[in-house]
């Protein structure tokens, strides 16, 4: 029996599982990076393409996602930073997790591969393509202090608003809104755990692929991230993309990517 | 990486606070703190991580923002100067005393169902911090809805430049503590965290100390 299967009994037995744990997982990655996924079609063919919609600089954008099927976010004019939602649709007190997401794939940087874990341990989404890893996990989007902060100004549109507006179209409240995930976002954590923007880094016709692994509420806010520094608030359009993606097969890169990600696909499958 | 790091000590005594209170290992707490009071966290053995939430006294919705927080200070931990942020952007609290430092506030709290896929299916039925927050929250009239992304005062969550992250030995020692003042009334809520399967409590929860001092009255 694995030393993964037991359960320890001794300070010292635990801690052997636990390096045990992050030595797999390590290796694994090593294994298994993103860059070994084949990309998703781009354009895609227009028969996969259930909806598509363009959303103004500084707006928000809300739907609902069959299993199955896949959010494509285009960054057509590499705005900075889309912030990112997720709530099971059949309950949504069951949601994105930001912390449970980073800790359980080891790993801050959400690219090709890796998954959005809700709070229940199961996975509500697959991050099956993505062009430029440029995403940020940890820090959130705007608000209206930041707002104030950043342009001086208190009339420019800010993500905690808009997923107040989002998340109110289905009935839900403030309550209901977690820490978020922000795309095309380059924040790092350098070595004295200062968070910097690297300018640059995002490249216009940026997409990520999210593929529903249950069915989903999903919320977008295309307003700049906090820690941008540009002094102008000049966010640019998206669009949004819904489509017809392929079943996933037993071999999935993100169903497989992990031991982690395989015992959370086996949380998620219970539920249908 | 803690070459950065200078502690500040606290000119506060333990015997003038209002309130002084052992929190047993993996036991959850909550309690108010008024504006202008200061709020002291004590890891009496070290190496404990404490869960810790913050919500607005008034209106429970407004809370603990990590990612505001991180925001605010553009720094991925919290230390003395720290300001604790609320979801909408405001100070809740700032951090003036840190024995220890590199508090973590990115990984979040042990749960039941997050132990089952990061450590197996068999660690469902351990406790955890969630289970903590549930019932604490409960006691006010919350629900799983209202638990976000907390401080994990005294836990050592190395981010690496690539972004790998993990849960390393604690750096904090026996009496290390963090004292914070609030700037609004909050409500705080404790998980004394009972996780055995990372080091974050170094294989072995124990308890925490935590004091209350009234308003300096000038």
């Amino acid at each position: 029996m694995s030393a993964q299967s037991t359960t320890p009994t001794t300070p010292e037995g635990f801690r052997a599982r636990y390096l045990e744990l992050k030595k797999t997982a390590e290796a694994k990655l090593r294994q298994r990076p993103a860059t070994a996924q084949e990309s998703n079609p781009n354009p895609l063919p227009k028969t996969s393409i259930r909806h598509e919609e363009t959303i103004p600089g500084g707006w928000y954008w809300t739907a609902h996602l069959k299993r199955g099927q896949s959010l494509r976010i285009v960054n057509d004019f590499a705005t900075p930073g889309v912030s990112f939602l997720a709530w099971n649709a059949a309950d949504p007190s069951e949601r994105y997790n930001a912390g449970d997401t980073v800790k359980i794939q080891w790993h801050a940087l959400l690219t090709k591969g890796k998954v959005l874990f809700s709070d229940m341990g199961r996975v509500l989404a697959s991050i099956t393509d993505d062009s430029n890893p440029v995403h940020d996990a940890l820090s959130g989007g705007s608000t209206a202090a930041t707002n104030a902060a950043r342009y001086g100004s208190t009339a420019t549109r800010n993500t905690r608003d808009n997923f107040i507006l989002a998340v109110g179209k289905h009935g839900l409240g403030r309550r209901d809104i977690p820490p978020c995930v922000t795309f095309f976002a380059p924040v790092r954590t350098d070595t004295n755990g200062g968070l910097t923007w690297q300018d640059g880094a995002i490249k216009e016709r940026d997409y990520i692929d999210l593929r529903a692994e249950m069915d989903l509420l999903v919320a977008l806010s295309n307003c700049p991230h906090p820690l941008c520094p540009d002094p102008v608030w000049a966010p640019k359009p998206i669009r949004a993309i819904v489509w017809d993606s392929l079943p996933p097969g037993p071999n999935d890169f993100c169903r497989t990517a992990s031991d982690e990600a395989v015992r959370g696909f086996e949380n998620t499958d219970v539920l249908f | 990486m803690s070459t950065n790091f200078t502690p500040v000590h606290s000119p506060r005594e333990p015997a003038t606070a209002r309130y002084d209170f052992v929190i047993p290992a993996n036991q959850p707490w909550s309690g108010f703190i008024v504006k202008g009071e200061a709020f002291r966290i004590i890891d009496l053995e070290g190496c404990q991580a404490v869960d810790t939430l913050f919500y607005n006294a008034h209106d429970f919705a407004e809370r603990y923002s990590g990612q505001d927080t991180l925001v605010a200070q553009k720094a991925a931990y919290l230390s003395t100067g720290s300001g604790i942020m609320s979801n909408e952007g405001r100070l809740m609290a700032r951090i003036t005393a840190d024995t220890s430092g590199f508090h973590d506030t990115s990984a979040g709290a042990c749960s039941c169902e997050a132990n089952t896929v990061r450590f197996g299916h068999h660690t469902k039925y351990m406790h955890a911090c969630r289970e903590n927050f549930l019932i604490e929250v409960s006691k006010h009239g919350m629900t799983k809805r209202d638990i976000v992304g907390n401080i994990n005062f005294f836990m050592n969550v190395p981010i690496q430049p690539d972004g790998s992250i993990a849960i390393a030995d604690g750096v904090s020692s026996p009496g290390d503590y963090v004292e914070m003042v609030a700037e609004m009334d909050v409500l705080a809520v404790i998980s004394n965290c009972p996780q055995v399967n990372n080091p974050c409590n170094g294989f072995n929860p124990t308890p925490v100390r935590v004091l209350i001092w009234a308003a300096d009255r000038n």
